[in-house]
């Protein structure tokens, strides 16, 4: 035991748990952490707005696989984070939110700058916790970080009223923690795995859909193997892009609203599912009754409750994802030594190869062009942030990702402004690959400050910015559905931001055809400073392949004429 | 309760600290589960307590509750009840109104049928403690209501699984 304060507590338990970096702001309530750190070797990364300092610590999870942390003082500071926190919650991203809190005295009185923020972060979180002594502080710092980067992760927040942060107490730092309810479901049960190899085995047209959940468990090598054994192709989720390589010849892409033609006809035709890491969320499958009405469906996910939540699978396994694959793997390798070229996998070469290079029906348009232009630039362990809007949706489409935890995108959420700073934060995990934000217009506005952190902590990501002048997706979805009646989407009075980016003493460019962009990009991602490439393009360009809401995945539009 | 529907007594043990109740309270509000009745108490091992919790559902809601009640962290186990082989109680308190001697002789006596308590009586109430499975509590309401109840607590179920199954 040492002598200590809550505050220095906090900051050696944070260094315990392997935390080299924190993004966030400073303010009242927090200071007495701020003033520990100041002694830290903690790199503290000044974001310009809370909600930035949480993206930017989910951008940082999810490209590292480590929990990402970030800070803010109560009330507003609080409130802010609110929609990082959520947004991480809804792609079960690892975040440590720590807010400070009105000194015990003044809890409930409503006094200055003080507000429930367990109450409110509730409902988006994995669990919150409160120390109201400063030696119960080392302990909740384990605790959120065994909660929040095990199981199903999750954003865990910690919130320290001031006296807390101030108190001086004997204080140890604990190795490990008990948690008597958190029991994270590990092993799948055997006869579970037979059953899955089985049908497997004894299935015409199996196919593979991978989510989030086999980036998050490290799991991709299993799940490659598996399809290659079976010949299954794979289809993913969006968050799952990249836990199955797209340029591999089983690879058919995402599946969902804005999937590839080729995963969402696949996936209408198979007659064995088996759905990895995934959670079958709407945008995935369309109307859930449509979904793979014919095939038999096996589900597993490290989440008991997902297993039948939105449809129910013929066989459920609760199970940490790469365990089950691998011991999925093995029972499948007792039965099967190889297997030859089948109907099924002639199928899924010929659906390819009618979809793959890919203009369903149209010349590829410019936006396409330019994410296609990204991926030939951009090496395989490059990584891809996105905004929200059609930005988002022509990266699912087009953008091939080859490697795990290289593409980060909003998926559960959909936050627009979520990737830039999630990029900073990728950038700041993985400081020796180049990172790109895929943005629109719109969505940059949100989080453009992020400039200044790029420029004042040396953190060069580059941002493409599609700029059609308008909130696009929006737009497209007035043109399709509400008659061309055009509300509240224009983007007029935007700045020039090449001069912007200038301004913020980064580099600017644009880009009015390919090939210049080609070029630009290019230097870009070599650059030492943070670059914006603002690529004018026509906002009248719709992402098609579309399946409208409230539609089956068999219902796909190529372009305005169905709907 | 709705075709299909039936009642789930859900005994489920948490940790009993701050804001346990609200996270639970909370998960059933956001994922539009409805709590038909809830009984919060400690039990015989310290820093635990037993929430008793009653919902109609169908089979698979009443899965997803259980599944979502038991992901809770602070939920350390949710058992459900085996409605053919439980001690169901409840208790209510209630006031009644006495209009003359002759509701107050009628009163007594429905009390001694039904074994309650008479706790307090004024000139012109009294109160009664009902104790005994909802449906005992739900008949003694009914047999009283043309008294004029004035008002009424009732605690909601606590349950126990019969025997030596735990
Ligand atoms: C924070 C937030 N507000 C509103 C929306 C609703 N929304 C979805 S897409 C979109 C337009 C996005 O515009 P932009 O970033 O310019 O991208 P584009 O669609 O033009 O590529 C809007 C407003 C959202 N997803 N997130």
């Amino acid at each position: 035991m040492v002598k200590m304060s809550g505050s220095q507590a906090l900051v050696q338990g944070l260094w315990s748990e392997g935390v080299r970096a924190i993004f966030g702001i400073p303010g009242g309530q927090i200071m007495p952490v701020y003033d520990a750190l100041y002694d830290s070797e903690i790199r503290h990364i000044l974001a310009r707005h809370e909600q930035c300092a949480a993206h930017m610590a989910d951008g940082y999870a999810r490209a590292s696989g480590h929990p990402g942390v970030c800070m803010a003082t109560s009330g507003p500071g609080a409130t802010n984070l609110v929609t990082g926190i959520a947004t991480a919650y809804a792609d079960s991203s690892p975040i440590v939110a720590i807010t400070g809190q009105v000194a015990k005295p003044f809890i409930g009185k409503d006094a200055f700058q003080e507000c429930d923020t367990i109450g409110i972060v509730t409902p988006i979180t994995k669990y919150t916790l409160q120390p109201m002594e400063p030696n119960e502080i080392p302990e909740a710092i384990k605790k959120a970080f065994l909660i929040a980067s095990t199981g199903r992760p999750g954003p865990v927040l910690i919130d320290i009223p001031r006296d807390v942060q101030t108190g001086v107490s004997d204080i140890s730092i604990p190795d490990k923690v008990e948690i008597r309810g958190y029991k994270p479901h590990i092993k799948p049960h055997p006869l579970q795995i037979e059953r899955a190899a089985d049908l497997l085995l004894n299935a015409d047209k199996p196919i593979i859909w991978s989510g989030g959940g086999v980036i998050i468990a490290n799991a991709a090598p299993q799940l490659r193997a598996i399809a290659e054994l079976l010949l299954a192709p794979v289809v993913t989720s969006l968050i799952g892009k990249g836990s199955f390589p797209e340029n591999h010849p089983l690879s058919l892409g995402p599946i969902g609203m804005h999937g590839r033609p080729e995963a969402n006809k696949m996936v209408c035709e198979t007659d064995c599912l088996l759905a990895v890491g995934v959670r079958f969320s709407d945008r995935s499958t369309g109307r859930f009754d449509e979904f793979c009405q014919d095939a038999s469906i096996i589900h597993i996910d490290i989440d008991p409750a997902e297993l039948g939540k939105n449809k129910k699978p013929n066989l459920p396994i609760v199970a940490d994802v790469g365990i089950a694959l691998n011991e999925l793997l093995a029972a499948i390798k007792r039965k099967l030594a190889k297997r030859e070229e089948t109907a099924w996998s002639k199928r899924v070469e010929e659906v390819k190869e009618q979809f793959q290079n890919g203009s369903f029906g149209e010349s590829k348009g410019y936006q396409p062009q330019i994410v296609e232009k990204i991926r030939e630039i951009l090496p395989s362990n490059g990584i891809l942030t996105t905004e929200v809007g059609k930005n988002q949706m022509w990266g699912e489409l087009y953008y091939k990702v080859i490697e795990p935890r290289t593409w980060i995108t909003s998926t559960g959420l959909g936050t627009m402004g979520f990737g830039f700073p999630a990029a900073v934060g990728a950038k700041v995990a993985k400081p020796d690959v180049p990172v790109v934000d895929l943005a629109g217009d719109g969505s940059f506005r949100m989080t453009e400050n992020s400039l200044a952190v790029c420029v004042d902590e040396h953190i060069p990501v580059t941002v493409v910015i599609l700029n059609n002048s308008s909130l696009g997706m929006v737009e497209q979805w007035q043109r399709l559905f509400h008659d061309k009646r055009y509300s509240a989407v224009k983007l007029s009075g935007s700045p020039d931001f090449v001069k912007l980016a200038e301004a913020y003493g980064a580099q600017g460019f644009r880009a009015q055809s390919i090939d210049e962009f080609g070029k630009v990009f290019k230097e870009a991602i070599k650059s030492e400073v943070a670059t914006v490439i603002d690529c004018p393009v026509a906002s009248e360009e719709d992402v098609f392949p579309f399946v409208p809401p409230g539609r089956g995945l068999k219902d796909v539009l190529y372009g305005a004429e169905g709907v | 309760m709705r075709l299909n529907e039936k009642l789930y007594t859900l005994s489920t043990i948490v940790e009993n600290k701050p804001g346990v109740l609200f996270r639970t309270a909370n998960m059933f509000r956001r994922r539009g589960f409805n709590i038909e009745s809830i009984s919060v108490g400690t039990i015989e091992q310290d820093g635990l307590s037993r929430m008793t919790i009653t919902v109609y559902a169908d089979e698979d809601t009443a899965e997803q509750i259980i599944k979502q009640l038991s992901k809770l962290i602070d939920v350390i186990k949710v058992n459900v009840l085996d409605e053919t082989d439980i001690v169901k109680r409840e208790l209510a308190l209630i006031k009644i109104q006495i209009q003359d001697s002759r509701s107050l002789t009628e009163l007594t006596n429905y009390c001694n049928i039904f074994r309650n308590r008479i706790i307090d009586v004024s000139p012109d109430s009294m109160i009664v403690e009902v104790t005994g499975t909802p449906d005992k509590v739900d008949a003694f309401v009914q047999l009283v209501q043309g008294y004029g109840i004035r008002e009424m607590a009732r605690t909601g179920i606590t349950a126990l699984q019969r025997g030596s199954k735990k």
